[in-house]
């Protein structure tokens, strides 16, 4: 698994770049938006990995209500947090390609809504896992998220009751588009989910580190010098009065 | 005891306390009095305008005005250790709930039903729509505030300044909930469209949350 690693970071990294190039270079210019709509195969892409990662959060909230694993809970919180980078990306990104093209910077529309809602609703998921004190944390974590997915059914219906005024989506969408923006397209969301994959993996991780870390502070405190009787905390307390005499 | 009973004595326990304290309703009302002054200052509406944005308006205060109820549900339970012996006993953790989200639901009622003159007077209001669908509104808007509220501030117990927490986690949440609230009441004071859509979704919004809140309430109670 570790070797895993590394190979997945270079494989990203050529991709990444790869897709950098199709997105500036190989990719078609757009007959009527121009060069600004190469945003898209960032936009896009960014989008559809938020709502994986937001998806997969989900999954993990409810393994970790029903069988209360560390595992599920640290899945939880790493796809929360890289899932808020990436739909942070869509939000910047799509107002920066909507004032040139619709000649406004955003528009209450039922996909902009949508993925704001879901904004608030990470956001406000990471807030409560920051300020929440006790050790039941994971729990109130997962539940929260189980409520947020509920929620989203109810706002997309919500906002559909509004008009709509985002492009429909290009795939399925009955929309046509020139293959080769397809493949670009793709490729960039392979690229971002790869990228995705490794934040979170790193994330992971990292996250692990920390709580064994925690818990290996944890244990230290307990068995401290002054909590132990024998030769041990003896020696110790001759090594700080040693130290203080030379001191004075 | 079964669980009808258990709510009803929790029920009563509590709306006997706020009958003797009245600190609830008290700071409710002053709140929600002063968010409508507030906001008739800042806008100025005509008759006509004010039937555009007043279901905004009542129902951001009334939400502003209950977080100041929600917060205060669980703070009371927590002197004493009253929750610990709740969780140590027997009774279903779901009779707790329900009897706290009725409680609530009833100090909102009351807070609604005396502060709504209060707006017709400030705005000059008059509907134009079907008046009848307007307490519909109202109980499906309110207990859907509540319901997610009361939860939320038992999960908020839990953490640091947790007065601040619980709009925090609320607001997002009840998005669809207020949307729903707002455009069926101006609908219904504009009378210009049919507010049957907006009904549903409140009612969808409350069945969904109530069997949520319901299921996975005991875990949230017995966290420690």
């Amino acid at each position: 698994m570790k070797r895993a690693f590394p190979i997945l970071a270079i494989l990203t990294a050529i991709l990444l770049s790869y897709a950098l190039y199709s997105a500036l270079v190989v990719a078609p210019r757009e007959q009527t938006m121009g060069d600004v709509q190469r945003i898209f195969y960032y936009h896009v892409p960014s989008a559809w990995t938020a709502f994986i990662l937001f998806f997969i959060n989900f999954g993990a909230s409810v393994y970790y209500l029903i069988r209360r694993s560390t595992k599920a809970d640290v899945i939880a919180l790493v796809t929360a947090e890289v899932g808020v980078v990436f739909c942070t990306v869509v939000l910047v990104t799509g107002p920066i390609w909507a004032k040139p093209v619709w000649g406004i910077w955003w528009t209450w529309d039922l996909r902009l809504t949508l993925t704001l809602v879901l904004w608030l609703i990470y956001v406000s998921y990471l807030m409560l896992r920051r300020f929440s004190t006790s050790g039941q944390t994971p729990l109130i974590a997962a539940v929260l998220a189980v409520f947020g997915a509920l929620d989203v059914p109810l706002v997309y219906f919500s906002i559909w009751f509004f008009r709509t005024q985002h492009p429909q989506p290009v795939i399925g969408g009955g929309g046509s588009i020139d293959p080769r923006m397809l493949h670009v397209l793709l490729l960039n969301w392979l690229a971002f989910s790869c990228f995705a994959a490794l934040v979170c993996w790193s994330r992971y991780r990292l996250e692990m580190l920390h709580r064994e870390v925690d818990e290996a502070q944890a244990m230290e405190a307990l068995l401290q010098p002054s909590f132990v009787t024998g030769r041990n905390s003896v020696a110790v307390s001759q090594d700080k009065l040693r130290s203080t005499e030379s001191a004075q | 005891m079964s669980t009808a009973a258990l709510t009803g004595a929790t029920l009563f326990k509590d709306l006997r306390l706020e009958w003797r304290s009245k600190d609830a309703i008290n700071s409710m009302l002053f709140f929600a009095l002063l968010v409508v002054v507030i906001f008739s200052f800042s806008f100025d509406p005509t008759a006509e305008e004010s039937r555009q944005i007043a279901g905004g308006l009542i129902w951001v205060a009334f939400l502003f005005a209950a977080i100041v109820a929600l917060n205060q549900t669980w703070a009371r339970e927590l002197r004493n250790q009253v929750l610990d012996a709740y969780r140590v006993s027997p009774a279903p953790a779901n009779a707790l709930f329900l009897a706290k989200a009725f409680g609530n639901f009833l100090f909102v009622a009351v807070l609604e039903c005396l502060m709504t003159p209060l707006f017709i007077v400030f705005y000059n209001l008059r509907a134009l729509g079907p008046v009848w669908q307007l307490p519909i509104v109202a109980a499906l808007g309110t207990w859907a505030l509540v319901v997610n509220g009361t939860f939320f501030a038992a999960m908020s117990l839990r953490t640091r300044s947790r007065e601040i927490m619980l709009p925090l986690i609320l607001f997002p949440i009840s998005i669809p909930a207020l949307l729903g609230m707002v455009e069926a009441t101006t609908s219904i004071l504009t009378g210009e469209y049919s507010a049957k859509f907006w009904i549903v979704l409140l009612a969808a919004y409350d069945l969904v949350f109530t069997i949520a809140s319901l299921l996975l309430f005991e875990p949230v109670l017995h966290a420690e």
